[in-house]
């Protein structure tokens, strides 16, 4: 006997939350505990009063497990929304990644000039060492990352990925 | 001068109490220890609210989901930290599992200790976070009103379930000032109870259109409380169609009407499973396409049309996808289809050949059961108590195994709230404290647990409970000396090779309730089942019997797991062959 495997889709959800103690865990442990996947997850408290966080998982999964991630997050009793930007159409994804080169010589300026090409910025500089920032949609990220390696990365840090939906309107 | 309106302080223990009132609560389950001490304490001065001391944890929380589901009121259980509250997750998760309103409070150690590994401190929001609805850790007294409140609301309103209030032993003593709340409602969880008007006119047209309906009915019904349980039997009667229901929903429609095929899934009727399968609409009415119910995914109901009304967004196109969802409370939405369907003059249809092939399928008698003139036939059993006692519309209970199955199977239930057993978790234990519980919700009805003998070992100390508080329940023990379900499986599964399943080493169950107060009878042979029954029921006060029935039987009909509803197999001699990995891998 074998386990089959399903094809999977790439979705990211915009969740509004109450900002309440524990609604992380609830989340997280909602992914677990019925084997859904998270990509990655980022939250903030977003409203003026403190009381509402915007949390925005990347996850996958056919589309009928996408389905009912939307439903089990909407059952939540802290969860006030659960918007599909994969579904809605349009959006602007970003991510920030700060990644650490060391080295001298050739791969030293290297990396300098792919930075320069993928628009990451200088935060930090020794004789041997770079820090660069770079935002961007998740794939430029995942693209300047790679080729770091390759020039001396030693450390990385990502952000996950916050995303908007497109125009005027609100999720 | 300004006059300032003081609000009286009160400590965290008795503002619980107070709101409890508040909120109409009259019986509480539940057990003390160190971290609840402070809530004993003002429950002594409250004799208000009926504390009812179990004998075991998990106990409490059966019992309450026993009162919850005969009551229709929410089941209120008072335990303390770490072992109280670790005891009373299977029933937490058991309420969870068969949408059981039912509040759960627990004691904590005090603020300052938590995360300190204290004595008898367990992380009861992180245990309970996923077998509950919602639950709370309350740091304030001052929040403590307001919790409960919306714990309440929370458990009772949408589709029900548990909640745990975790209250830290400090902030039972510290003081607050004390509002009544009155039991109003947190408008942030509102679900939605009305049907979607064009949904609701969509499936009626769908309705008008069926050649070969079935209305498919669970616990949901029952749920959503008696008057629509009356609504699902005018929607039947409006539409002509044949009624089915999950375990759950036994007693929503009475088996009694011609239109009733019995319980459908893994042990339902031949009926009901054929009907399903050759239906060209299925109404899905508060349930929930359980595993038990479809079987093998891809065969199920393959050329329906499906309608699914249920409460949660979340139950829908989960395992089989529907045509049409429409959410919202089940008798709510009936109510409304019957008003489109009786605005657009729809009448009982001339189904004749739908009805004449479930005829054909019903000559099969498919839960008739081999006679014996030496042994006790557990259906046999089951039938006679159901002749003995239907009259009196006894609340009955189960444990988990062939005898609750053969109980769904052979006893029959003409209204709701009367059947209680443990569906979704499926949890040996269960019947006795449920019985406790919902003795205590209807003093005056006659209860029985239908039990097997190693089931009623899980909580067999709650026969104390019963005799405390003078409840006279009873226990009607289907004992094969086997655990008969696992047995009947490996049998089925595993060539005959019966692992750990025989029930070994029993207890004289006489001697065990006369322990207890209670009174016990043997019933052995088959011509002493009736006396038995009949003894059982005239005798005042609790009482166990012990009736010894075949040891082997098997409980047919069955879809083994994983195979279509046109596979089932009716008697012993259609199970051929061994079972392969696939089969086996599935529950
Ligand atoms: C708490 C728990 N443990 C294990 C099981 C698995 N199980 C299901 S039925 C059963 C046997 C029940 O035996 P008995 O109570 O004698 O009932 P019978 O099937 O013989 O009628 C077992 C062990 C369960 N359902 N619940
Ligand atoms: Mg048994």
């Amino acid at each position: 006997m074998h386990i089959k495997e399903e094809k999977v889709e790439r979705h990211v959800l915009a969740v509004l939350v109450d900002n309440e103690a524990g609604i992380l865990a609830r989340i997280a442990g909602m992914f677990t505990a019925r084997g859904y996947n998270i990509e990655s997850l980022t939250v903030a408290d977003i409203s003026a009063d403190h009381a509402i966080s915007r949390i925005t998982i990347a996850t996958n999964g056919p589309p009928h497990v996408i389905e009912q991630i939307i439903a089990q997050l909407d059952r939540l009793v802290p969860v006030h929304s659960v918007r599909d930007l994969t579904e809605a159409g349009p959006h602007v994804q970003r991510e920030l990644a700060l990644v650490k080169v060391s080295g001298k010589g050739e791969n030293r300026i290297e990396a300098m000039r792919l930075a320069d090409v993928y628009r990451a910025r200088v935060v930090d500089a020794t004789t041997e060492s770079f820090v660069f920032e770079i935002t961007g949609a998740p794939d430029k990220i995942q693209t300047f990352v790679g080729l770091m390696r390759e020039v001396g990365l030693v450390e990385v840090g990502r952000t996950g990925v916050v995303a908007i939906g497109r125009g005027p309107d609100v999720a | 001068m300004i006059m300032e309106l003081k609000v009286a302080e009160k400590s965290g223990a008795e503002i619980l109490v107070q709101t409890l009132l508040d909120l109409g609560v009259d019986t509480v389950f539940g057990y003390p220890g160190g971290a609840v001490l402070p809530i004993y304490d003002a429950l002594y001065d409250h004799p208000k609210i009926k504390h009812i001391l179990v004998r075991h944890e998990q106990a409490a929380t059966h019992a309450a989901e026993g009162y919850a589901r005969s009551t229709g009121k929410p089941g209120v259980v008072l335990v303390t930290s770490g072992p109280g509250a670790t005891n009373a997750v299977t029933g937490i998760t058991d309420a969870l599992m068969d949408s059981i309103p039912m509040v759960v409070i627990t004691g904590q150690v005090a603020t300052n200790l938590i995360g300190s590994d204290a004595f008898q401190e367990a992380d009861t929001v992180g245990i309970t976070r996923h077998c509950t609805k919602h639950n709370y850790l309350v740091k304030q007294p001052s929040d403590l009103a307001g919790v409960l409140t919306e714990a309440f609301h929370i458990a009772t309103q949408g589709r029900p379930g548990p909640v745990v209030v975790d209250i830290p032993k400090n902030v039972q003593v510290a003081e607050a000032e004390f509002r009544s709340h009155n039991g109003k409602i947190n408008p942030r969880y509102q679900p939605q109870i009305d049907g979607d008007f064009k949904a609701i006119n969509e499936a009626a047209e769908m309705i008008m259109q069926a050649k070969a309906p079935i209305l498919y009915t669970g616990g949901g019904i029952i749920n959503s409380g008696p008057n629509a349980s009356e609504t699902l039997c005018q929607l039947a009667e409006l539409t002509g169609a044949p009624v089915t229901s999950t375990l759950m929903g036994l007693g929503a429609f009475p088996a009694s009407s011609e239109q009733w095929l019995g319980m459908l899934g893994m042990h339902g009727t031949f009926e009901a499973n054929m009907a399903m399968n050759r239906a060209d609409l299925v109404v899905c009415l508060g349930a929930r396409f359980d595993d038990r119910i479809t079987g093998r995914i891809d065969a199920f109901s393959p050329n329906s049309k499906k309608i699914h009304v249920d409460i949660d967004r979340s139950s829908v196109n989960k395992t089989i996808r529907v045509d049409l969802p429409v959410i919202g409370d089940v008798g709510r939405v009936m109510e409304q289809l019957l008003a489109v369907l009786k605005g657009r003059k729809f009448n009982a249809p001339d189904y004749e050949e739908w009805w004449a092939r479930i005829k054909g399928w019903r000559a099969t008698n498919c839960l008739a059961y081999p006679e014996s003139k030496t042994e006790i036939m557990p259906q046999e059993a089951i039938r006679k108590l159901w002749e003995a006692t239907h009259e009196r519309s006894p609340i009955i209970t189960t444990e988990v195994g062939q005898h609750q199955m053969w109980a769904a199977q052979h006893f029959d239930f003409e209204k709701p709230n009367k059947w209680l057993t443990s569906g979704g978790l499926g949890t040996m234990g269960y019947g006795l404290p449920a019985a406790i519980g919902a003795q205590l919700g209807d003093p005056d009805a006659l209860v029985i647990d239908i039990a097997g003998e190693a089931s009623i070992q899980m909580n067999i100390q709650e026969l104390g409970t019963a005799s405390q508080y003078r409840l006279p329940v009873k226990i009607f023990i289907l004992n094969n000396e086997y655990m008969g379900m696992v047995r009947q499986w490996q049998e089925l599964t595993y060539e005959s090779r019966y692992s750990n399943s025989y029930s070994d080493s029993l207890p004289d169950f006489i001697k065990l309730a006369e322990s207890y107060g209670w009174t016990g009878i043997l019933i052995e042979d088959p011509s002493d089942l009736e006396t038995g029954i009949k003894k059982m029921i005239e005798t005042d006060g609790p009482v166990l019997v012990d009736c010894r029935v075949a040891k082997l039987a098997n409980c047919f009909p069955m879809i083994p797991s994983g195979a279509a509803h046109t596979d089932m197999l009716l008697t012993p001699e259609d199970v051929k062959g061994t079972m392969d990995d696939n089969a086996k891998a599935l529950v």
